[in-house]
């Protein structure tokens, strides 16, 4: 199976987030960057069908320079090739609708049986560019995939996607796109022979102009804000465990009204 | 004042309490409110959105609408859309919502704002806020096509009743089968009836400092003292350990949420946890060691042993429950 994995370079969990001066965007000094966490667990997904069913794994990134970093690990988790879409300009106001865009042309040009993206971007955390896809290369789009499995003749998924309180088994005919969940599989630690190895592997440079993208995004930020400060509040005492369950209960039901 | 169409999803026979949030909040901006309601059997439960804003409500009701699959619902919702021709549509950011919102966004050829909290009209224009990062920072956003299509966070704007009764309309939706290449096999929900973490009003969460899985019961039998509204929840420590499924995770790679009352136990309180719940009404943390960064950020915090405290808690709760 050919699968193309589309791969998002964004910054740390452990980030503390701080907003630049003018409040339209956070700070990026200083900031660790890594591949998006539902990514990695689309680039495994991808690599573990490549490794059981043969074929290939193609990258695809929008970002600036750096972004080339997670397009680097992703190829040491095991996909063959990239493609960077290299335009600070576009990916900086980039939104969802855009950036689903500039994807979808690189994807155009490529040939796939499942094009596989993280559930969101823990960045934005809006969630919608794979539905976008979907729309621009006419495919279906199964998220929260938490299992997937092909049938024997390759041109059918089963996955099983993540649904409230449950989940739903979906049959899909291939090429799908599919948004990768937590619980879809443990990514693998890249060795270090991979790295060096994934420091070879092609990746093409393309501009959204030689995509022939121009795109302007439908949704803005018109500013940031950051959320007030929780104040630490009050301990409980008590003697024993049984005094200071009462008195937290009695607190949460007399003081904060909660119950 | 703008139109507003609402999405109102229903599950297990029910229209979910965030219908009738982003109902109640369509009303509250103004202008004419529709509801679009989709489902097997659901045209009995569409009246009872006019008792919260609706001045219409569209039916689509249909066997092949007994399952939620993206590509029917999108065109029911789509169609219904052409109808009422609205400048906004509300729907709720349940795990239904935030599939198909950007569906249907994505069909309408227009930007779509998921999971917003807050909102304003500048003109017949939404302005909405919304967290990034998992809630480490927010975002006020604006969609700039017509129409705009906007989720709203469940809990996050209130429910208010009028005396107010919409007229039903029943509605043929002619789907376009070609479209429709994927298919449900089978769908399993647990029997139980604790709501979703995102929606739920309490959460009892564990993490690290539960060790092992065979502990969770105390923060279920928690959970049930305070009721139906109440779930459980669990750290990235807790999930990756394996005792408890990653649909309980809290943070930035698991759920995000903001109930009445959320309440810590043995969860030390990394950056990451911290954001998925740092909106939460009251926070209570329980945990041996009183250096935990989670106290500084609990209103509540209770040093001690969560293995002799959460028992005494719930034995508090059934007592104030009356059970």
């Amino acid at each position: 199976m050919n699968s193309v994995v589309c791969v998002k370079q964004v910054p740390d969990t452990e980030t503390l987030i701080k907003l630049n001066a003018d409040g339209t965007g956070i700070v990026t000094d200083g900031v660790k960057w890594i591949m998006n966490p539902f990514d990695e667990y689309a680039v495994e997904e991808a690599v573990r069908k490549k490794e059981k069913t043969g074929g290939t794994v193609t990258l695809v990134s929008l970002g600036p320079d750096r972004a080339l970093d997670a397009i680097r690990s992703g190829l040491a988790m095991g996909a063959d090739t990239a493609v960077h879409i290299n335009d600070a300009d576009f990916a900086a106001k980039a939104d969802p609708y855009a950036t689903a865009q500039a994807l979808a042309a690189a994807i155009k040009e490529l040939e796939y049986d499942a094009i596989f993206c993280g559930k969101q971007a823990v960045d934005d955390d809006a969630g919608q560019v794979a539905a976008y896809l979907g729309e621009l290369l006419d495919l279906p789009v199964i998220t929260l995939v938490i299992k997937l499995e092909l049938s024997d003749d390759g041109k059918t998924a089963i996955a099983t996607r993540e649904i409230e309180g449950g989940h739903a088994v979906i049959e899909v005919p291939l090429p799908a796109i599919f948004t990768a969940q937590k619980g879809l599989n443990e990514p693998r630690y890249a060795s270090l022979p991979q790295i060096m190895k994934a420091k070879k592997k092609p990746v093409t440079v393309k501009t959204v102009a030689d995509l022939g993208v121009s795109a302007e995004p439908m949704t803005v930020i018109k500013g940031m804000s950051l959320p007030p400060e929780r104040q630490a509040g009050k301990m409980i005492e008590g003697a024993d465990a049984a005094a200071k369950a009462a008195a937290l209960a009695k607190a949460l039901r007399e003081e904060a009204e909660v119950i | 004042m703008p139109d507003i169409l609402v999405y109102a999803e229903v599950q297990k026979g029910e229209i979910k309490k965030g219908a009738f949030e982003i109902a109640s909040k369509a009303k509250a901006l103004g202008g004419q409110v529709s509801a679009c309601i989709i489902g097997k059997g659901v045209e009995g439960l569409a009246g009872e959105l006019g008792k919260y804003g609706a001045d219409k409500i569209y039916v689509v009701d249909g066997p092949e609408f007994e399952n939620y699959l993206t590509e029917p619902y999108v065109q029911a919702l789509a169609h219904v859309a052409g109808l009422v021709n609205p400048s906004i549509i509300f729907l709720s950011a349940s795990a239904q919502g935030k599939d198909l919102t950007p569906a249907l966004a994505a069909r309408l050829k227009v930007g779509a704002l998921s999971d917003c909290v807050e909102l304003s009209l500048e003109g017949d224009k939404v302005i909405a806020k919304r967290p990034m990062f998992a809630g480490k920072a927010y975002a006020t956003v604006e969609a700039l096509g017509s129409p705009q299509v906007i989720s709203i966070r469940p809990n996050s704007l209130g429910v208010e009743e009028i005396a107010g009764a919409g007229a039903v309309e029943k509605v043929d939706v002619n789907l376009d089968t070609s479209k429709i290449k994927a298919v449900v096999k089978s769908v399993e929900v647990r029997e139980s009836e604790e709501p979703d973490q995102t929606e739920a009003e309490i959460i009892v969460s564990g993490g690290r400092g539960m060790e092992g899985a065979e502990n969770f019961r105390l923060l279920e039998e928690l959970a049930r003292a305070f009721g139906p509204t109440a779930t459980v929840g669990a750290s990235r420590a807790a999930v990756d350990a394996g005792w408890i499924d990653h649909g309980y995770q809290i943070g930035q790679t698991g759920k995000t949420v903001s109930p009445n009352l959320y309440i810590a136990a043995g969860i030390s309180g990394a950056i990451q946890h911290l954001a998925g719940m740092n909106t939460s009404k009251v926070i209570v943390a329980i945990n041996k060691d009183p250096e935990a960064p989670i106290f500084s950020k609990a209103d509540y915090g209770v040093v001690g042993d969560l293995f002799e405290i959460l028992p005494k808690l719930t034995e508090e709760i059934k007592k104030i429950k009356g059970q």
